[in-house]
């Protein structure tokens, strides 16, 4: 685990992003193939299941460091991250780990099923062998979630560089739910079988928000605009008689939505779509509320299969006929999915095919835009007419266009210290609107301001705190800020009575006092 | 009436009718160093080790100064002062406040390990204990300064190989030198930034160090490359940071135990070294004075108090000017 524990050092200690990729490169290179699998798993967020409850990491790494459990806790709550936490508060060893990546993390999956004290004696002990950094990589192995600046795309290219392999394949080899305890690092990246390629997505591509010269840069003429759906992003697979529905974060949702089983006995074997998962409360597109009560339930039943019905607005084929589709012009597809869509139309399945629209100004798409809430959708999508279906996030030829957010002015009333590059800043805000005199919590927000102005909001607070609790501050209300979300929908189970949808930071009302921040009543006329 | 009392103008010595480190301009000032936060301007008569006296005098300019040796007793209105190393900086003090048979020390800042270049600390046995406690939690854990020091020589040596020029960033007045004290000039030539520069010339009579060259306009960027150059922290993204060419950039401070504090830093290479006692040389100090009573003034005062209550000492906290609290302050490091 040495080299692993290594290769986060010195991925952490360096902001080229060139220089990380090739530190990656070469880790993947010289691991060994089980140790670099395990490592594009764990950076590819697929990490073991957790064997072993947080709380009782902290009793005995306090234990260990011979701390009372309110010390451990304060400690926790300014460095404001367990696995760093137990690295630091534990001395070094010089002895350092013995075992590979994959044999240490086939020992924490082994752990699963032991015994309690079993458990403890096996994490304490590798505590007192390892060294600091080490320690860290252990515990986030047990804990989940690398945040070292590594997003898959890099990762992806770092494997692509030292395996000579083409960047958009490996991306694609890379999707599913494989683990290295089902597949080898030659079975999923070099040689894949056909057989496990039944499930596996291709890689979703993904917009980028209209910037302030696009419409100055760009021809009406070249694209096509859709509706910007609002709701769950997914990807059906039907081949060979099954059906498989991926959610974007590569998560096989395909149990949560049994009403799209009729797609695999209609569709032919080797069709992909890429669409929206709509909720359709009363035969018409409801609000994102709705759909958050069935992507929450483990188990769907009857009553909420009746209750939100869903619907699939597909707008891109993939895969046709069992050929990759995807580097077939847009316009070829889109009229390839509607002759599907057309020629199924006599199944009634529970799917809708989202509109194409064309038009020859930017005016005229500026109001099909002012639509959007008729149409219920967050605003407008705006697609090359040519275009290929590209991997992830790439700039070009697909653009978001939503619509204006909405905004409101309110009070902060707590922060809490933030995560990751944010740890022991306050960086998570609460906020306030006035009700009968009182200040009434209405959301919480983390994003939206400048590193400059995180300093200036933190020292505030750590200046103006009324009361502490653990890692959150209550702080005297002062400071105003505009608030933008896109959504809001009525909610029992917010204290205000109402739920807003990304809510964020837009600016900081440096000209108003507190007095003049909005009203719940405000908040509640933007309901509709 | 307390011996030391905290006012509103400073730490307060009634009978004596004299502050420690003020805040506000007052007649006379006992300092325990030459930091910003404990050395301010404005007070009519200033009182500090000798070797602090240059410091004060070049960042404060002309002030009316008396220079003691540690150890030295002097009594004013009666009451004992005398100045003991601090092991912080050059010239830092603990300052021991004694009258009637009670006696008081207050720490100004104070590091446990011999950094070179300091008079070493050395406890004083006290009843009343006035400790900073800038890392006091126990997850600050320094690794020995040796180790440090060989690390930053290996990066520097690791970036001349490279045709690449380091740049080292440390407070000015403490760090700096003590960076500077343990280059290795075998590696290649020192450069320094303007500040660095101006108090190591003002030490050079107290302490050895190795060669600098001041960089001006007149420097030809060609002779620093691969080269190190030791600088402030507030020179980095600079314009003057961005002159150097293609650079790797370094920061010692013990700030740098936090792995979020270095990607806010976003320094390529983040070294933990720190002028302040960690958790185990705070507890180590407050054991080896003998002391009953503990004041915990900057820092991570109302954690380390509680701790010291929890093992049976008479501890509180008293709220001062001196900064610690965040890694985003630099102040005083």
């Amino acid at each position: 685990m040495n080299a692993f524990a290594q290769l986060i050092e010195a991925l952490d200690s360096t902001n080229k992003t060139n220089e990380k990729v090739a530190l990656l490169a070469t880790y993947f290179r010289t691991a060994p193939q089980n140790d670099a699998l395990w490592a594009v798993a764990l950076l590819s967020h697929r990490r073991p299941s957790r064997p072993v409850s947080t709380s009782l990491l902290r009793e005995w790494a306090a234990e260990l460091a011979g701390l009372s459990p309110w010390l451990f806790e304060e400690a926790y709550h300014i460095v404001g991250d367990l696995a760093e936490t137990i690295a630091l508060l534990l001395s070094d060893s010089q002895k350092g780990a013995e075992q590979s990546l994959a044999e240490t993390i086939t020992d924490i999956i082994a752990l699963k099923p032991k015994e309690e004290q079993e458990k403890k004696n096996y994490i304490q002990s590798q505590w007192q062998q390892l060294t600091s950094t080490e320690r860290f990589v252990f515990n986030k192995i047990i804990t989940g979630g690398f945040r070292i600046g590594i997003s898959q795309k890099l990762m992806t290219r770092a494997l692509g560089q030292a395996l000579e392999l083409d960047e958009n394949t490996l991306a694609h080899r890379l999707m599913g739910t494989w683990t290295p305890q089902t597949t080898t690092f030659e079975d999923l990246l070099i040689t894949p079988h056909a057989a496990d390629q039944l499930s596996r997505p291709y890689p979703f591509y993904l917009a980028y928000a209209v910037e302030d010269d696009f419409f100055k840069k760009h021809s009406p003429e070249a694209y096509c605009v859709e509706h910007k759906w609002d709701g769950m992003r997914g990807q059906l697979i039907v081949r060979e008689g099954q059906y498989f529905l991926w959610s974007r974060g590569e998560e096989l949702i395909t149990d949560k939505f049994p009403e799209l089983a009729p797609f695999a006995n209609h569709l032919p074997s080797g069709t992909v779509l890429d669409g929206e998962i709509l909720p359709y409360p009363q035969g018409v597109i409801g609000n994102f509320n709705d759909l958050q009560k069935r992507i929450g339930r483990k188990t769907v039943g009857a009553k909420l299969l009746q209750d939100v019905p869903i619907r699939f607005m597909i707008y891109d084929l993939l895969e046709w006929e069992g050929i990759d589709y995807r580097t077939t012009p847009l316009h070829i597809r889109q009229e390839q999915l509607a002759l599907l869509y057309q020629s199924h139309k006599k199944f009634d399945l529970p799917w809708e095919l989202s509109q194409v629209h064309h038009f020859a100004t930017w005016e005229a798409v500026a109001q099909e835009r002012e639509k959007a809430e008729q149409k219920r959708s967050e605003g407008l999508m705006l697609k090359k007419k040519d275009s290929s279906y590209a991997v992830g996030r790439k700039k070009g030829s697909w653009w978001k266009w939503k619509s204006d957010p909405k905004t409101i002015d309110a009070v902060l009333t707590f922060a809490m210290r933030g995560h990751g590059r944010r740890t022991n800043l306050y960086t998570d805000y609460t906020f306030a609107l006035w009700d009968e005199g009182k200040l009434v919590t209405f959301t919480k927000a983390y994003s939206g301001l400048t590193d400059k102005e995180i300093r200036e909001v933190d020292r505030y607070v750590k200046q103006n705190t009324l009361a502490r609790f653990g890692p959150v501050r209550e702080v005297t209300p002062k400071l105003v800020f505009e608030i933008a979300f896109e959504g809001i929908a009525a909610s029992t189970r917010h204290k205000s009575g109402v739920a807003v949808r990304f809510p964020r930071i837009l600016r900081w009302r440096h000209d108003k006092k507190i007095e003049a921040a909005n009203s719940l009543g405000d908040l509640k006329k933007l309901l509709s | 009436m307390p011996l030391l009392e905290f006012t509103s103008r400073g730490i307060y010595c009634a009978a004596a009718d004299v502050y420690l480190d003020p805040w506000k301009k007052v007649p006379k000032a006992l300092i325990t160093h030459g930091h910003s936060d404990h050395a301010r301007w404005g007070n009519q008569q200033y009182i500090t080790h000798h070797d602090n006296v240059p410091i004060i005098q070049h960042r404060l300019g002309n002030i009316t100064v008396a220079g003691k040796s540690y150890g030295e007793r002097f009594s004013i209105n009666g009451v004992q002062f005398s100045f003991h190393p601090a092991g912080h900086v050059p010239g830092s003090s603990q300052i021991r406040v004694e009258n009637r048979g009670e006696v008081w020390v207050f720490t100004g800042d104070y590091k446990l390990e011999n950094d070179g270049i300091s008079t070493p600390f050395e406890a004083v046995i006290c009843h009343t204990f006035i400790t900073e406690c800038t890392f006091g939690l126990p997850v600050f854990n320094w690794q020995d300064p040796v180790k440090v020091h060989r690390q930053i020589n290996q990066w520097w040596a690791a970036n001349k190989a490279a045709g690449i020029t380091s740049l080292l960033m440390g407070y000015s007045l403490g760090k700096a030198q003590r960076l500077l004290k343990h280059l290795d000039p075998k590696i290649g030539k020192i450069f320094t930034h303007g500040a660095p520069e101006k108090m190591t010339e003002v030490l050079r009579s107290q302490i050895d160090f190795p060669e600098t060259q001041l960089i001006t306009r007149e420097t030809n960027k060609k002779q620093i490359a691969g080269n190190l150059v030791l600088a402030p922290p507030a020179v980095m993204g600079s314009a003057w940071a961005k002159k150097l060419g293609e650079i790797s950039t370094g920061y010692a401070s013990g700030w740098m135990a936090f792995r979020g504090a270095r990607r806010r830093r976003a320094v390529d290479k983040a070294f933990v070294l720190s002028d302040h006692a960690d958790w185990k040389g705070l507890l180590h100090a407050v054991e080896a004075t003998g002391c009953e009573n503990v004041i915990t003034t900057h820092g991570y005062t109302d954690i380390f108090a509680q701790y010291l209550r929890e093992k049976g000492w008479n501890a509180r906290t008293e709220k001062t000017q001196y900064e610690a609290e965040t890694p985003e302050t630099t102040v005083a490091e």
